[in-house]
């Protein structure tokens, strides 16, 4: 594996946090959203603000790093994404901006009717970001991004069937993955009936998923046949790891089995990310620019590097520990949601 | 042509527009931490109720600006992409391992600051108190690696060749540019007097509306103290700035002090207004601009007319003023630090004045003006390149259209968001005032909040 190779690596164990982490963020704005009004809503929100509250910075950095990481890795292949997907790229930032205010500002509007207002913001912009950026993916996929400073189409670069399917599998992929970790959490707080709530909208969300994904497949073969070969090719091991643990995560969810859920429904997205990196080897926008002739010179890639193994070694323990305090209930502010029996 | 030139119009007034808002909140992230590290030190060295009352609600307001200041960021790091496109693309293989790294401490900062946050409840104090700690040194870290690359874009070097594609880097020559010896203590010092100013600011506002409880005099003694001590530093470093400005950036230099010819003995002007034959009205000190460069008025300080007009900044007028409002603003406040040495040398307290307390309240404004001040003498200053003598700013920015309608969208956005900042931050410290005469919310106390069930017990 050369150096450049290694770097793309570690570019896509960014997107990877980020579309795991990040995604799940966006998907519970998504849950946050369609709680409903009054009454109704309040306790799988209350739920959804306990369990964020002490993690979503931490979780939004993978992005920050992912997009340092490809100017500094890939110049080029960063310019011609920026320019050709202004577009999308700016709605998706405008996404974070109303989401990241949201979050900052929940915990101080205590008057109903800014919260109420907080919820809604919080809510849709959770849609514009995962969607918009599904169809910059779909944009590179479908090989719609040339190399250069705006040297594509502004508009249909990313309005086209393949990033408008990418981008609804993106929504639905976050809502499965923040509900299945939903679960876990609405049993830390003990509250088995929120526990059931979203269990039971894992199940929708991870069928919508499905369905958008079976979709994409379809999509792809018309207008990514190289990214769609690839996967059919060097990456189907990846692709059926992705199914089986897709379907496994149905079966328990219905079953009312929660032991593994949340492993496997993350292994399901991690292996279609991984698969869809593989697929596109030894590009890094398919058919138009590769990895090894986007990449900076040596010295820039070995520092990056260098980098991501001191981040590794003092970031991910730091990150654990993070989790650990918040998984053992020693670090919270917000209220944990009242016990209930029902809504 | 004409659409070009409107399209790097709308991309430098978005980017001037975001930085300019995002640099208060990074200040803030670098220096309220230590501010609320000092009183939570306090509040534990001497058991000192008042002192861990303040680190606690600072914390507060340190999570709220906190989180707003990282969506101004990552919208920056958008930009990089949106709006210069050119720039990123060509460089940035050279400096963005400083970013990456940057990435390392903000990561840190993120996760302690969640930690320290949420965190009052169930850790044991020092505990706490030592998680606040990394939140402080990934801060400086952050600020150094940041700064260095405005650093690097002033004086870029570790690079070749010097026009075409990069093909080899040198990282060190890149983070240990000639400029971050003194940009980067320069910024890190103005995020401390900035925050220090603005904190004690809020508390003289508290106090001459007739609070002189120990928690106003507290929360005003900490962060003046604080900035007091940068202030006279921050002159001396600002003013070895402008001496290695005038040697490395000469016409930059030339600029911000409107020095038309290149000559000796070169008066000083203090306001005024620039045009091509000299400067018009303002105070000058002949003999003094070409002193504070060399030490002598005999010393050649170059002007303008060294490059052609092409290759100068624009609005001269502006960073000439943009220049002395900082310098300005910086002896004045250093005036007020005296103050405040002295009367605590003469009565071990700050005086008790409303005199005093007036300057103390609209420091704080002060202070955030000659920061803007400043980063408008570095930025306009480096114009018309974007990386000195190497990029212009319009071969950086995009070929995409509709920066404008960014840009506007943008302005209604930050502008929503700093009122929704200032207001949920108001509405905080009504909430604690109220909480004061109940007398509720003591840190680490056993009435802070009833310990946490084991999972699964109903509350």
């Amino acid at each position: 594996m050369s150096e450049a190779e290694a770097v793309a690596g570690v570019l896509l164990v960014g997107a990877t946090m980020y579309a795991v982490f990040g995604g799940a963020d966006f998907g519970a704005g998504v849950w946050s959203l369609l709680a409903g009004r009054g009454d109704r809503g309040r306790r799988p929100r209350a739920l959804i603000d306990w369990a964020i509250g002490p993690v979503w910075e931490a979780n939004h950095v993978w992005l920050i790093f992912t997009l340092v990481v490809l100017w500094t890795g890939f110049p080029t292949a960063f310019e011609s994404l920026f320019s050709t997907l202004f577009i999308p790229l700016s709605l998706a930032a405008l996404g974070i901006v109303l989401r990241g205010s949201g979050f900052a500002f929940q915990h101080t509007a205590r008057r109903a009717r800014g919260r109420a207002f907080a919820v809604r913001f919080f809510g849709l912009a959770s849609l514009l970001t995962p969607f918009f950026m599904g169809t910059v993916v779909g944009a590179i996929a479908g090989e719609r991004v040339p190399v250069g400073n705006d040297a594509g189409d502004l508009v249909t670069s990313w309005v086209n069937p393949l990033s408008l399917v990418l981008g609804a599998l993106f929504v639905a992929t976050g809502a499965y993955l923040s509900a299945v970790f939903l679960v876990s959490e609405a049993r830390r707080a003990a509250t088995p009936d929120l526990e059931r709530y979203f269990a039971d909208r894992a199940l929708g969300a991870a069928l919508v998923a499905g369905a958008l994904a079976v979709a994409g497949l379809v999509v792809l073969h018309e207008d990514g046949r190289f990214v769609f070969d690839g996967l059919k090719g060097d990456a189907l091991p990846l692709v059926i790891a992705s199914l089986v643990c897709g379907i496994a995560v149905l079966v328990l969810l219905r079953r009312g089995g929660r032991r593994g859920v949340r492993p496997l429904a993350v292994g399901a997205v991690v292996a279609v990310i991984w698969a869809w990196g593989i697929a596109q080897h030894p590009y890094l926008l398919p058919q138009v620019l590769t990895i090894d002739a986007a990449a900076a010179p040596g010295t820039t890639l070995t520092s990056v590097l260098i980098v991501f193994g001191v981040a590794v070694v003092v970031v991910l323990p730091a990150l654990g520990l993070l989790f650990t305090l918040v998984q053992r209930n020693l670090v919270e502010e917000t209220e944990r949601p009242a016990q209930g029996s029902s809504f | 042509m004409l659409t070009l030139a409107s399209n790097l119009g709308a991309a430098r007034s978005q980017m001037a527009f975001t930085l300019g808002f995002h640099i208060i909140l990074a200040s803030l992230g670098v220096a309220l931490p230590a501010m609320m590290l000092i009183a939570n030190y306090r509040g534990l060295r001497r058991d000192d109720q008042d002192a861990l009352r303040l680190a606690r609600r600072w914390s507060k307001a340190v999570a709220v600006t906190f989180a707003v200041g990282a969506v101004t960021g990552t919208v920056l790091s958008f930009e990089f992409g949106l709006l210069w496109p050119g720039f990123t693309g060509r460089f940035g293989s050279v400096f963005g391992v400083l970013f990456a790294i940057e990435g390392i401490f903000f990561f840190l900062e993120a996760i302690f600051i969640a930690v320290y946050i949420f965190g009052w409840k169930y850790l044991s104090p020092w505990a706490h108190f030592w998680a606040g700690v990394p939140v402080v040194i990934a801060g400086l870290g952050g600020a150094f690696s940041v700064v260095a690359v405005n650093s690097w874009m002033n004086q870029p070097q570790g690079f070749s060749p010097a026009s075409g594609t990069v093909t080899s880097v040198d990282p060190w020559k890149v983070i240990f540019n000639p400029a971050v010896p003194y940009e980067v203590p320069h910024m890190i010092l103005a995020a401390y007097l900035v925050t220090g100013f603005l904190v004690a600011s809020i508390y003289a506002v508290g106090m001459l509306r007739g609070r002189r409880d120990r928690l106003h005099r507290l929360g005003l003694l900490i962060p003046l103290t604080v900035a007091c001590i940068a202030t006279p530093i921050q002159f001396a470093v600002g003013d070895t700035a402008a001496r290695a400005i005038a040697h490395d950036q000469p016409v930059k230099f030339a600029a911000m002090e409107c020095v038309q010819q290149t000559s000796t003995d070169v008066t000083e002007y203090l306001g005024g207004r620039c045009t091509s034959s000299g400067v018009k009205g303002g105070i000058g000190i002949p003999g003094f601009d070409s002193f504070l460069v060399g030490w002598s008025t005999s010393t050649q300080v170059t002007g303008l007319d060294s490059v052609p007009p092409d290759d100068r900044p624009p609005a001269n007028t502006m960073l000439h003023w943009a220049f002395d409002s900082m310098v300005g603003i910086c002896s004045v406040l250093i005036l007020l630090a005296l103050w405040l040495g002295i009367g605590w040398w003469r009565k071990r307290d700050f005086p008790q004045s409303r005199w005093f307390l007036r300057a103390t309240a609209v420091s704080g404004l002060a202070a955030v003006v000659a920061l803007e001040c400043g980063w408008i003498v570095t930025e306009v200053g480096r114009q018309p390149w974007v990386v000195y003598n190497m990029m212009r700013t319009s071969e950086a920015v995009t070929q995409a259209h509709g920066i404008w309608v960014t840009f506007g969208l943008i302005v209604g956005l930050y502008v929503a968001l700093g009122a929704t900042l200032i207001i949920s931050l108001r509405a905080m410290s009504r909430r604690w005032r109220r909480d004061d005469q109940e007398l509720d919310d003591v840190p680490y106390g056993p009435e802070a909040g009833p310990a946490p069930g084991p999972a699964g017990t109903p509350a």
